[in-house]
């Protein structure tokens, strides 16, 4: 019992951290909270959606595509919206609010087009096979999820750490005036990083979409909640505060359900969340930059 | 005509009283934005201020303005003891602390047996009356008025400006930052306590993650460089979703609209003095 509520844990902070993922890089290199990444985040839910039951693509294409199409709705959002405020050097607080209505448009939007009733996807998209290991039932939808977010949350990991790409990204997060003196082509990463990090919003859609299969044009908002809980969990602007953040809260979630109440699932992490305010408001693993006379 | 006045005004009523009450909670995100905080557990304090004043109107029967005042002083309170560990963080950092605090308080309400859980309260009398709206927000507002030209005014002009400069004046930064803070509160609170005599019923869901968004949306909207600014904002998208029925489910899609647009071509709010000085002297300069 315990093992399997400890593997249902870490497939649901998995998806938080993928979702995490997209936000805390924003955040990180850009300095901006963006609040449309929930509605990113449905419309990558949408766009599988479609694909597998319109098209009827097989799932793994449908995902790619569905990746593709929110990181391009990214790069649109970053280059309408973020980069004229980036121009103008807006204060951080506008920018914030400049994705506010992002996210109300693309939320009304989907709910024009779609509908406000909820969507499934249709039945078989996923294999039902499940391996059974000791007393641990274990899905084929569970391993891919696990599997892929941390494959992904690795990967930008090496290429943060290891390669010119992510130093460079790292230099503009520090002083992008500076990196820019230093021949950074700091306007083009900037772009990468909104589509980069739409794309891995939309691909926790898809995720989500798929284990709870319930798709409505408002699921990105209580998801974005969640976003907010583990960046300030992990620290802004860390990976590795991303993942631990996310499987953490994904670990308090699953628990609470299982040995308290499931009325107070979110208690119990808002109100986890908010202690470590109290004593660490800069989150497990961040710092509080504050500039010293 | 008085007839018709009373047709517009048992029509109309509710929405130009939640108009009064939007403005204040806009400018009680003013006030913390005049000192440079980008607080937003506003509609938490909302909430905190509505539930105790309707749990005092329906369980002990207090009178009204005893009501609004508990209603005001209440979030206060909180205020002070979550003010001091988190008004440490700045900028973005402070929002999302904020908001995590106002999800926290939400959730707390959800659970709560005296709140009513899920389910909110019912049957709170209608005591608000349109003149008490109106004495509030006239009220709010000469507060605000004469804060800014007062010691305590300029100490939160200056923190917004360069907080170690201030601090380096001598300006005990975190004291002010706290009063800021514990007075949006209040002016929030008196708005939630409002507010639920005006509409019968409140639920833990009008106080969450959305009502803090709108509430920020309308004072950027209107400007944030003097009180005139957020009571604008307060005033047109509490009307605009009624002016944009015709539109149905895309409703919405305009309000976003709209407020990319402003950000993008008037990032100073639609009330902006600085603004308006620059059009009258280019004005006088054509005509000389």
């Amino acid at each position: 019992m315990f093992e399997q509520q400890l593997l249902n844990a870490l497939t649901l902070g998995s998806v938080y951290a993928l979702f995490a993922l997209g936000f805390t890089l924003i955040f990180g290199v850009l300095g901006v909270i963006n609040l449309s990444h929930g509605a990113v985040f449905m419309l990558g839910s949408y766009a599988a959606l479609l694909l597998v039951s319109k098209v009827s693509l097989p799932l793994c294409l449908a995902l790619l595509i569905a990746m593709l199409a929110t990181g391009l709705l990214g790069l649109i959002i970053d280059f309408l919206v973020l980069k004229p405020l980036r121009a103008r050097n807006a204060p951080h607080l506008i920018p914030m609010i400049a994705t506010i209505g992002v996210a109300i448009l693309l939320t009304s939007v989907a709910q024009g087009l779609f509908g406000a009733q909820v969507q499934r996807f249709p039945f078989g998209t996923v294999s039902e096979a499940s391996f059974t290991w000791g007393n641990i039932h274990i899905t084929v939808l569970q391993i891919g999820i696990v599997a892929m977010a941390l494959a992904l949350m690795a990967l930008l990991l090496v290429i943060m750490r290891r390669t010119q790409l992510g130093r460079a990204l790292r230099a503009i997060a520090e002083a992008p005036k500076a990196a820019y003196l230093l021949g950074i082509n700091v306007e083009g990463l900037f772009l990468l990083t909104s589509f980069v990090a739409a794309a891995l919003g939309g691909a926790a859609g898809v995720l989500i979409g798929l284990s709870f299969n319930a798709i409505t044009p408002f699921m990105g908002q209580p998801m974005l909640l969640k976003g907010i809980a583990v960046i300030i969990l992990g620290g802004m602007g860390d990976i590795r505060g991303a993942l631990i953040g996310g499987l953490f809260l994904g670990l308090a979630e699953v628990m609470s359900v299982a040995y308290i109440s499931s009325d107070f699932r979110d208690a119990i992490s808002f109100g986890l969340l908010f202690l470590i305010l109290l004593v660490r408001p800069s989150g497990l693993f961040g710092q509080v930059l504050e500039r010293k006379a | 005509m008085a007839e018709a006045w009373q047709t517009f005004w048992s029509t109309y009523s509710t929405l130009i009283l939640s108009i009064g009450v939007n403005a204040m909670l806009a400018l009680s995100i003013y006030l913390t934005l005049s000192c440079g905080l980008l607080a937003m557990a506003n509609a938490a304090f909302m909430g905190i201020g509505a539930y105790t004043a309707a749990l005092l109107t329906v369980h002990l029967n207090w009178p009204f303005s005893a009501v609004l005042i508990a209603g005001g002083l209440s979030p206060a309170l909180v205020a002070l003891l979550i003010g001091i560990p988190t008004l440490r963080l700045s900028g973005v950092y402070l929002a999302m602390a904020t908001l995590g605090f106002g999800e926290v308080v939400r959730v707390v309400v959800l659970n709560l047996e005296l709140t009513g859980g899920p389910l909110g309260l019912n049957g709170i009398p209608l005591q608000t009356e349109w003149w008490q709206v109106a004495l509030w927000l006239l009220l709010t507002l000469y507060g605000l008025a004469r804060l800014r030209r007062s010691k305590v005014g300029r100490a939160f002009e200056a923190i917004k400006e360069d907080e170690v400069a201030a601090r380096l004046m001598g300006i005990d930064v975190t004291a002010y930052k706290l009063l800021a803070f514990v007075l949006g509160a209040v002016i929030a609170g008196v708005a939630g306590a409002l507010n639920a005599h005006l509409t019968f019923f409140i639920s833990p869901g009008e106080y969450g993650f959305e009502k803090a968004v709108d509430i920020l949306t309308m004072a950027v909207l209107g400007g944030t460089a003097s009180p005139v600014g957020p009571v604008i904002g307060a005033t047109l998208l509490t009307l605009l979703p009624e002016l944009l029925r015709f539109l149905k489910d895309f409703r919405l899609a305009v309000n976003g609209l709209i407020l990319i647009l402003v950000v993008l071509f008037l990032p100073r709010g639609i009330w902006d003095p600085l603004r308006f000085r620059a059009l009258w002297q280019q004005r006088r300069r054509v005509t000389a």
